[in-house]
């Protein structure tokens, strides 16, 4: 048919497919188009609709387990009880949940810190690394050079995070304690160094895409108003792309703050605020290695239990309001350059 | 069609062959084990050495916890419970008011090494200076007659059992500072303390080698020998529990005397206990 359409097949004397075909469809035909037509599309918006789906089930799941740590018993004192456990979960550092009754502890103040802590050092080292990787890759090194660069980047994100994790514990930790002399290597800065490695693969990939989508016109344009190559890199086409720039760097931060394994192994796990705040040589404890290294053994149904999951609820809270804040940025950056 | 028909009546052959010689002795035997997550190891390894053994037993064994394991050999939902800790008196008032005796069997004893870096020259600790700095309280080594370093205190993460017996015997339950490391095996222990100058951490004996240095506790070294006879403060025995003492000859007082065999000290060392026999 589509042959048919194209006008070079149609040669007198040459019989063209499907133009014997009966204009009219029988209802039959008719029907079988219709009903596949609506399959496919059902199919298609299934597919589609499954990972919406998927996420609204384990919002779902973490909501159910994680509501009884703010409200064991449906009594009146209910109210306050639940705010008082929000307010410890906020609020206080202690955390001791394997306690027995009244002595446990569930502040996880510290957890917070320690995710916030990983996740910023991740991003100091792998958005500027990352970025001009991009770039170099983008628009300095020769095509030949990227074609086999960017694989080798991206097969940093190939590596399991276990294996990550022993190049923690093994290699970088006693080389912080040789020649950083820290007491010990197993801490802030480790799991920060490891997970920015981490998370540059996914901020060259992304980004280097963007940059390389900016079109060639912008850049000779550039060069014709007499900008040097740095003018035209920094001022035209990293402007250029901002959006998929910034989406890379979404991207990378989401990568390090929902990362377990890694911080497991080498963030230390002591559940502490550093003090003073900038000693990275101590130990913190993320709350996704809180999850991962508690939920083994917990008994089911018991406060503990619970606790896990209000921490669970907690982390997905923080990666939503993180998600909304940059969209909102990146609505605004576009909106600013759109008056302009 | 036809290959699939053939290889399901073969099945079905085999299937019936192997049924029906344990089916004209005695109806089917199963073993139920529940309870600790501490000796689950070596009831699984044991279950695994009895699968050969009387055809047709099927063996289960569930890590819950010691105390789940003491209330399901209460409510007769378990043959043997699997216990890191002797039998509260509740549980035993509770076993006893239905009617039975529980019978403990200690099956292994487990022993843990409190190990530093080899260079430290601290030789030993008591077990209150031990729990004082997993306390927070003695920070620095020169307070426990080593250098002036910082003490590095690692412990194991909170759901192993190893941890739960440290906790139990040095800690008395008491909670550890918020500044403690934790790790979550017994091979990275080893390798955080063998790789940090000023670290203290513990593993089960099986983990001491010249790469780390296991202190005296209380002047007791950690070896078998002091772990077995009980001598040496961190250490525990394990129990496998009984409703009353089993039948002679079942399969139940089989099991429970397994250790005792020469077969059953290879599995408990192998597990990195310390079996309470000696060949």
């Amino acid at each position: 048919m589509t042959q048919a359409v194209t006008g070079r097949d149609i040669e007198p004397g040459r019989q063209a497919s499907g133009f014997d075909r009966p204009l009219l469809l029988t209802p039959g035909q008719d029907l079988a188009g219709f009903i596949l037509n609506r399959v496919g599309r059902g199919a298609l918006f299934m597919t589609a609709a499954s990972s919406i789906v998927a996420v609204l089930l384990i919002l779902a799941f973490v909501v159910r387990e994680a509501l009884p740590f703010f409200a064991p018993g449906e009594t009146v004192a209910a109210a306050s009880h639940a705010v008082h456990r929000l307010g410890e979960l906020l609020g206080s550092t202690c955390w001791y949940p394997e306690a027995e009754g009244a002595a446990a502890e569930f502040g996880g103040l510290s957890l917070i810190a320690g995710s916030l802590y990983v996740t910023v050092l991740a991003l100091v080292v792998a958005v500027p690394t990352g970025l001009m990787t991009a770039l170099c890759l983008s628009d300095v090194l020769p095509f030949a050079a990227r074609q086999i660069i960017k694989p080798v980047v991206e097969l940093l994100a190939a590596i399991p995070s276990v294996a990550y994790g022993f190049f923690a514990v093994l290699m970088l930790a006693p080389w912080l304690q040789q020649h950083l002399g820290l007491p010990t290597g197993t801490n802030a800065l480790n799991a920060g160094l490891i997970l920015g490695l981490m998370a540059i693969p996914t901020i060259v990939s992304v980004s280097e895409d963007a940059l390389t989508a900016v079109g060639r016109e912008l850049r000779e344009a550039s060069y014709a108003l007499g900008a040097t190559r740095a003018e035209t890199l920094l001022r035209v086409v990293m402007p250029a792309a901002h959006s998929g720039v910034i989406a890379a760097v979404i991207l990378g931060m989401m990568r390090a703050i929902g990362e377990t394994m890694v911080v497991w192994m080498a963030s230390g796990n002591a559940a502490q605020i550093p003090s003073p705040w900038w000693d990275l040589g101590q130990s913190i404890r993320t709350m996704t290695a809180t999850v991962a290294g508690e939920m083994g053994e917990v008994p089911k149904g018991s406060t503990h239990y619970h606790a896990l999951f209000a921490v669970g609820l907690l982390l997905l809270a923080f990666t939503f309001l993180l998600n909304f804040v940059t969209e909102a940025l990146l609505r605004r950056v576009r909106h600013g350059k759109g008056v302009v | 069609m036809r290959t699939a028909l053939w290889v399901m009546s073969v099945m079905a052959a085999n299937l019936g062959t192997s049924a029906s010689a344990p089916a004209e002795a005695a109806e089917k035997q199963t073993l139920q084990i529940e309870g600790s997550t501490t000796v689950g190891p070596i009831a699984d390894a044991f279950a695994e050495a009895f699968k050969t053994k009387p055809p047709g037993l099927a063996i289960t064994v569930k890590k819950t916890g010691s105390g789940d394991g003491a209330a399901a050999l209460v409510d007769e939902r378990c043959d043997i419970a699997t216990m890191s800790r002797f039998m509260k008196d509740k549980e035993y008032t509770k076993a006893v008011e239905k009617g039975f005796l529980p019978v403990a069997h200690a099956v292994a004893m487990d022993g843990v090494c409190v190990v530093v870096h080899p260079s430290n020259p601290v030789k030993g600790l008591t077990t209150e200076q031990a729990r004082k700095i997993y306390m927070g309280e003695i920070k620095n080594w020169k307070d426990v007659g080593g250098p002036d370093a910082p003490i590095v205190p690692i412990s194991r993460d909170t759901s192993s059992g190893t941890y739960e017996t440290f906790h139990g015997l040095v800690m008395k339950k008491q909670k550890m500072a918020d500044g403690i490391e934790y790790v979550n095996s017994n091979p990275q222990m080893h390798a955080r303390v063998s790789t940090t100058k000023g670290a203290i951490g513990y593993v089960g004996l099986g983990f001491v080698d010249e790469k780390v240095k296991a202190l005296e506790i209380d002047r007791i070294a950690p070896t078998k020998r002091t772990i077995a006879k009980g001598t040496y403060p961190i250490a525990r025995p394990l129990f496998f529990f009984t409703r009353n003492y089993p039948d002679l000859g079942s399969i139940i007082h089989e099991f429970c005397t397994f250790h005792l065999t020469e077969e059953g000290q290879e599995i408990v060392e192998a597990k990195g206990f310390v079996p309470v026999t000696d060949y």
